[in-house]
């Protein structure tokens, strides 16, 4: 059996008729680097104050280390945190800031300068022990909060919106730089973000918050491949709304339902200049259609097309043949993401299994 | 700015000269009114026992008044900013009532409250407090009078703040002592600083509320303001503003102090 480090059990929490956790349970196993991830207001950053201790919740159960914690004090719970506008202490030296957690527990003043010391060369900022937050960049002040809350030996650390108010730039080289870290030293690590690319990039799990609630937990590779809600479906990945998907080749079913709600992701799409361009062609399942946009996305080129009155969107390598508006294209779609009632299904093109068995 | 040359002239002199005849004429008829029979009379009306009294008391009051303000005003200001609960907004009004309303009606809610007609008067006398008419009411009248300046003070400040230095503070074990010591004081120092000079010079001048609990006993709760009031009914002008002058020189150094300090706190912004 997994030791979980941190388990909520049916956590419910208003603001006023504000419902910020609706029955919120999960679990997380020790040492995973987990991402809290939802949009603003979906509550995700107070789980996250409610694990530390900064909020109470109305009901339900925490426990940290196999502790129920609801009445013990942030201070006590074992927890660093990590708050988004860092919360450094303006008129203390960064020395000062990282010791602050170690001068409270009264350590002796020794084993402070070596613990600080120790945490000062790991984050890079050797040199800088004697400066105040001010006068240290976004990068570096996110940096000293992060020693800081690691210095007391947390046996959790909750970081919330930990790359928001960091330039895009020093942003990504924060986020390998804390995941490396993070999984160096092994410590439990929840991390609350709006950002999709960021929870997939960075997390080893991720927990989608929505209303309140929890909608799916997983990897992001389960998360992405498999999405349980449409929630998800249309959260995680960039999507397309597809009101009838029976429209396309490959597709037509006799399950009965009346409705046949789909999304559509960029990627399984295939857009063709010519039909010899697929690989392998396959003319009876390939539906034609009508470029309406391309849009250059740096790695790759967007293209807009339009199948069937429905207008689709798709990627398409750069060192391919370039295709422009108005250009008639090639589409093969390879799946779908059904909606039914609450749950999504994974739908293949038919044809795909079809044309691999005659080959 | 598009005005001519000549308008804005006007606008700087009107300026000046407004500035001049309300803040600084006074201050020079003050000194000049009280030097006028020369620097023996000056030291004389300073130095008699009533005057010296007066000083006294003033000094007592100012420094009790700010001592208790600062307290409250650092505990209301940490109330208001720091946690959420109901009755907030109307606790935030109530801390501005010194400011609205006029101190002889201070004055005469504790005559009320205190005084003959009221209903623990029979008890104070019983333990022999006097509180109306005696030291007491006085330093009661200018901590009401002087009440809102720190608090006031300190609110934008600690809001701007935020509370994230605190609970951050929180996750890493500190008590709440622990806390205000090391993390909030510090950062609330230069709009404390400002504030208790504020209240300083308001404690040291306050007449209304107090003239109406003082009683006007000479040499026992007479502050400066009212020794003033009562030389000055006596026609005894010149050592009526030999004692003004006294607050005049008090007020000049607290300004200076404040700009000092404001000076410094923009400075560690």
């Amino acid at each position: 059996m997994a030791t979980y480090e941190v388990e909520l059990k049916n956590i419910n929490k208003n603001f006023g008729t504000f419902k910020a956790s609706d029955n919120v349970s999960f679990a997380i196993e020790r040492g995973k680097l987990i991402g809290l991830l939802g949009s603003s207001g979906s509550g995700k950053t107070t789980i996250l104050r409610m694990i530390a201790g900064l909020e109470t919740p109305d009901s339900g159960d925490i426990f940290i280390g196999g502790r129920r914690v609801n009445d013990v004090d942030p201070g006590k719970r074992g927890i660093g945190f990590l708050f988004q506008s860092y919360a450094l202490f303006r008129h203390m030296t960064v020395f000062d800031n990282i010791a602050f957690g170690l001068e409270v527990q009264k350590k002796p003043a020794a084993e402070i300068k070596e613990r600080v010391e120790f945490l000062a060369e790991l984050i890079g900022l050797k040199d800088f022990t004697t400066r105040y937050p001010m006068q240290l960049s976004g990068g570096q002040r996110q940096r000293v909060a992060f020693a800081r809350a690691l210095a007391p030996n947390p046996e959790l650390l909750l970081l919330d919106e930990p790359f928001a108010a960091i330039d895009a730039k020093v942003r990504q080289e924060l986020r390998q730089w804390l995941k490396a870290t993070i999984h160096k030293l092994g410590i439990t690590s929840i991390f609350v973000t709006h950002d999709q690319d960021e929870a997939v990039e960075v997390a080893d799990e991720i927990i989608i918050t929505n209303h309140g609630r929890v909608e799916q937990a997983g990897s992001p590779i389960e998360i992405y491949q498999a999405p349980k809600t449409p929630f998800v479906a249309k959260f995680i990945g960039e999507s397309v709304l597809i009101p009838d998907y029976t429209i396309f080749k490959g597709f037509k079913t006799d399950d009965g339902r009346d409705k046949h709600e789909g999304i559509l992701r960029p990627e399984f799409l295939e857009i063709a200049a010519d039909l010899n361009e697929m690989a392998p062609p396959m003319p009876m399942t390939t539906e034609k259609g009508l470029v309406r946009g391309t849009y250059f996305r740096g790695s790759v080129i967007q293209i807009d097309v339009e199948v069937k009155g429905q207008m689709l969107r798709g990627f398409r390598s750069l060192e391919k043949e370039p295709l422009h508006e108005g250009d008639e294209a090639f589409v093969f779609v390879h799946r779908i993401y059904s909606f039914d009632g609450d749950r999504t299904e994974v739908i293949e093109n038919a044809a795909k299994h079809a044309e691999s068995v005659i080959i | 700015m598009r005005e001519p040359k000549s308008i804005r002239r006007l606008l700087i002199f009107l300026a000046a000269a407004f500035l001049f005849l309300m803040l600084i004429l006074p201050l020079i008829l003050v000194a000049v009114e009280a030097l006028s029979k020369g620097w023996s009379v000056y030291i004389q009306a300073l130095t008699e026992p009533y005057a010296i009294k007066a000083l006294g008391l003033t000094i007592e009051a100012t420094v009790l008044a700010v001592a208790l303000n600062t307290i409250f005003g650092i505990a209301s200001a940490w109330l208001l900013t720091k946690f959420d609960f109901r009755g907030k907004n109307l606790l935030g009004s109530l801390i501005d009532l010194p400011f609205a309303i006029s101190p002889v009606v201070a004055g005469l809610f504790f005559i009320m409250l205190f005084g003959r007609m009221s209903p623990i008067y029979s008890t104070l006398q019983d333990f022999h407090v006097a509180i109306v008419f005696a030291v007491p009411g006085v330093i009661l009248a200018t901590v009401f009078v002087t009440f809102p300046f720190i608090t006031r003070e300190l609110i934008p400040v600690m809001e701007s703040q935020g509370r994230s230095e605190e609970e951050a503070a929180t996750t890493m074990g500190a008590d709440g002592w622990t806390i205000f010591r090391k993390v909030t004081l510090p950062n609330i120092k230069w709009g404390l600083s400002y504030g208790i000079i504020l209240c300083t010079a308001r404690a040291m001048g306050e007449f209304g509320a107090v003239s109406v609990v003082s009683g006007h006993i000479r040499g026992r709760t007479n502050t400066l303001p009212l020794h003033i009031e009562i030389l000055y009914n006596e026609y005894n002008f010149t050592a009526a503003f030999a004692v003004a002058s006294i607050l005049v020189i008090l007020a000049i150094v607290v300004l200076i102090l404040r700009n000092i300090v404001e000076a410094r706190g923009v400075k560690a912004q």
